[in-house]
């Protein structure tokens, strides 16, 4: 192995890999803190969201949306930038796809629907994130204060339009009213279940394959186009992007706009996917949840994947964990995600003096 | 017109009462930030205090015990910040976040571990939680037109830690501007090399701003849980933290003009309450959510530098790395 390589393997896999374990240990210790075997724990949470189809489906249903936030945080991350609007990118994005998922005509075809309201979050999404980013590129605000803020715009501006405009006369909880059956994207049960496959029932659903479909897409978008290059000499260096012709406040926008539609897609999963209709709150702790996702995958689609699952996994087990063990209940997994990024990201560094003292003499031998 | 004059006191009087934790976590913010050190996680280090605080007292059944405890609590979150920030070098804001988050979880956790209920803990007595004290010579005062009113209302019958929040703003300030720490602090935030050159430890000065916003901080979130109500709830700070983050850049990170942003961005909570469902005439009824939504959208003006430029100190966010 060359140094180069074993370096990139340091870097890449050895220390997220402590910091990862570092993280789930510090959980342990919380679970040994309030009286629950943390042993025991884990196989309930891995029973509950591995060990039958149920589990898995709604495993997988919860890592849908982790991949969208994770992707738009990891885009922008590239840049440079720290997205946390995030939560705010996704919940107006969620009305971009219900206006189109409400207001389209009933007669009309999914496949047109269907893209169509697909579009419309990407479009908000991306809409809610271009204040920010104009701010950060042309008037110097920091962009984290201004997304910061633009979260507690989306869910006012969500509760006014959810309860003056969208609710249905005479209805008492702010809901908006069902979407057109066009707009629907099938359960994965349905699908399997029309090729004669019967698999238990869940909330996953065809989501997912856009969600593999923009990972593939962010990967080749990142490493194989000129605007993607682009984005990732800003992050390393303004001045070097500058010099080689790049114009940094335009890709500071481009890119906020990429991130707000990525995080703009977790309403498909949610409304078109599963409850049909647009109600508050339903972007929940996704979009913080994608930051975690994002620092623990590197910033990589391939790694996003695998963080995205994990958190599925932690989603479902949580749920489990709740019913399972009376001392605990499913916010475990806000812990477990808030070590997560204290650990993967604000400690990055915690185990490099340590690596470099072993590692050094090492080097030095050869 | 009496009428006019009393809703008016009162809503300034709830404007002072929605304040005081913005003061408290804004103050600890001026503090890290003037360092050098970006802090988001206010919020949570208010949540986490408001919540230890409410158990202790509960537990040992006397507010100062919750007050100290509270404090304690806030001040290791932000030792927790300052090693990720200042010791290890890690992105400020992810710290901040991270903290945001885990005092989210460690609340809910911890309160059904403790108390059997996820996101509560039980509602203190009267000799658990800071009451409000009556000022000397409000009888006299009282019947007095007008001024009496005041007294009575806005300025008499406060609990303690009220009085603190506001004693403590021309403290930090003196501190700030005429002490020699607060000459270093805000040395260390615009060019921490020129503090280092002078054999000065930039870390030991940042872990002291921080160590103090802990302690601030940790006071905000006691009088959320032990003054201003009975008991913890779940989420109870509502985002209290990052309005203080607001009002501190809305007031420059300057102590008297944070005060006066913190108090502005209360009246319009208070006001919003009062608004709900009146019909200005010529504009009709005016949406709850825009009012609750202005103090950030003014923030995100005055940020864009529309109205006035609000820069913050030069070493914000970096980590300091010595030279060798």
């Amino acid at each position: 192995m060359t140094r180069e390589r074993r370096l990139s393997w340091i870097n890449g896999f050895l220390l997220p890999f402590l910091n990862v374990l570092t993280a789930f240990i510090a959980t342990a210790i919380v679970f040994v803190l309030i009286g629950v075997d943390p042993i025991k724990a884990t196989k309930i949470l891995i029973y509950g969201a591995l060990g039958y189809d149920e589990g898995l489906g709604y495993t997988l249903y919860y890592a849908t949306n982790f991949v969208f936030t994770g992707l738009a945080v990891a885009v922008a991350f590239h840049a440079g930038l720290f997205n946390i609007g995030g939560e705010g990118q996704a919940y107006v994005g969620g009305l971009g796809t219900a206006l189109v998922a409400l207001y389209l005509n009933p007669a009309m075809s999914a496949w047109i629907v269907i893209p169509l309201a697909i579009s419309g979050g990407l479009l908000f999404g991306a809409l809610w994130a271009i204040v920010p980013a104009y701010l950060q590129a042309y008037r110097g605000s920091h962009i984290v204060i201004t997304t910061i803020m633009f979260n507690f715009l989306a869910s006012a501006l969500m509760v006014y339009v959810l309860v003056n405009v969208l609710r249905e006369v005479g209805e008492m909880s702010p809901e908006s009213a069902d979407f057109i059956k066009a707009s629907w994207l099938p359960f994965v049960h349905d699908v399997f279940a029309s090729f004669g496959y019967k698999i238990a029932k869940s909330p996953l659903n065809l989501s997912i394959l856009v969600a593999l479909f923009f990972s593939g897409l962010v990967w080749f978008f990142l490493w194989h186009t000129r605007w993607g290059f682009a984005i990732r000499a800003v992050g390393k260096s303004n001045d070097a992007a500058v010099y080689g012709g790049i114009n940094p406040k335009k890709i500071i926008i481009v890119t906020m706009c990429i991130s707000g539609a990525l995080a703009g897609l977790v309403g498909i999963n949610e409304l078109m996917g599963v409850q049909h209709r647009l109600f508050l709150n339903f972007n929940y702790g996704y979009g913080f949840g994608g930051i975690a996702v994002a620092l623990m995958g590197r910033n990589h689609p391939v790694g996003i994947l695998i963080a995205a699952f994990l958190f599925g996994i932690l989603y479902q087990g949580g749920a489990e964990l709740d019913f399972e063990l009376q001392n605990v209940s499913r916010d475990i997994v806000v812990v477990m995600q808030g070590l997560v990024i204290l650990f993967c990201g604000g400690l990055e560094y915690l185990y490099r003096p340590i690596l470099i003292r072993f590692l050094a003499p090492i080097e030095g031998a050869e | 017109m009496s009428e006019i004059f009393l809703s008016t006191v009162l809503t300034l009087d709830a404007s002072v009462r929605v304040c005081i934790p913005l003061i408290f976590a804004s103050m600890a913010g001026l503090f890290a930030e003037r360092s050098g050190v970006v802090d988001i996680g206010l919020e949570g280090k208010l949540l986490m205090s408001a919540f230890i605080a409410a158990s202790a007292a509960v537990v040992f059944g006397s507010p100062w015990v919750g007050l100290l405890a509270g404090i304690i609590a806030s001040s290791v979150l932000a030792m927790v910040h300052g090693f990720a920030s200042i010791t290890y070098k890690g992105n400020q804001i992810v710290s901040g976040v991270a903290i945001n988050i885990l005092a989210a979880g460690l609340t809910m956790i911890l309160s059904l571990a403790w108390f059997k209920k996820a996101g509560i803990t039980p509602t203190l007595k009267n000799d658990q939680r800071f009451l409000s004290i009556d000022l000397p010579g409000l009888e006299l005062i009282d019947n007095i037109p007008i001024i009496g009113v005041i007294y009575r209302e806005l300025i008499s019958g406060h609990n303690i830690l009220v009085y603190l929040a506001f004693a403590i703003v021309p403290i930090v300030w003196w501190v700030v501007f005429r002490t020699r720490f607060g000459l270093r602090l805000r040395a260390v935030g615009e060019n921490p090399k020129a503090v280092d050159t002078a054999g000065i430890s930039v870390e030991s000065l940042r872990y002291k701003a921080l160590l103090i916003g802990g302690i601030l901080c940790g006071i905000g979130g006691v009088y959320l849980s032990t003054a201003y109500n009975a008991q913890f709830v779940k989420d109870m700070t509502a985002g209290s933290g990052f309005i203080a983050l607001a009002a501190l850049i809305f007031g420059k990170w300057h102590p008297y003009k944070v005060l006066a942003a913190c108090f502005l961005f209360a009246f319009l909570d208070a006001i919003s309450i009062r608004l709900q469902g009146i019909v200005i005439p010529g504009i009709g009824e005016i949406p709850v959510q825009l009012i609750e939504a202005t103090p950030y959208i003014l923030t995100i003006i005055l940020l864009a530098g529309f109205i006035g430029k609000a820069v913050p100190p030069k070493a914000s966010a970096q980590p300091y790395i010595k030279e060798l």
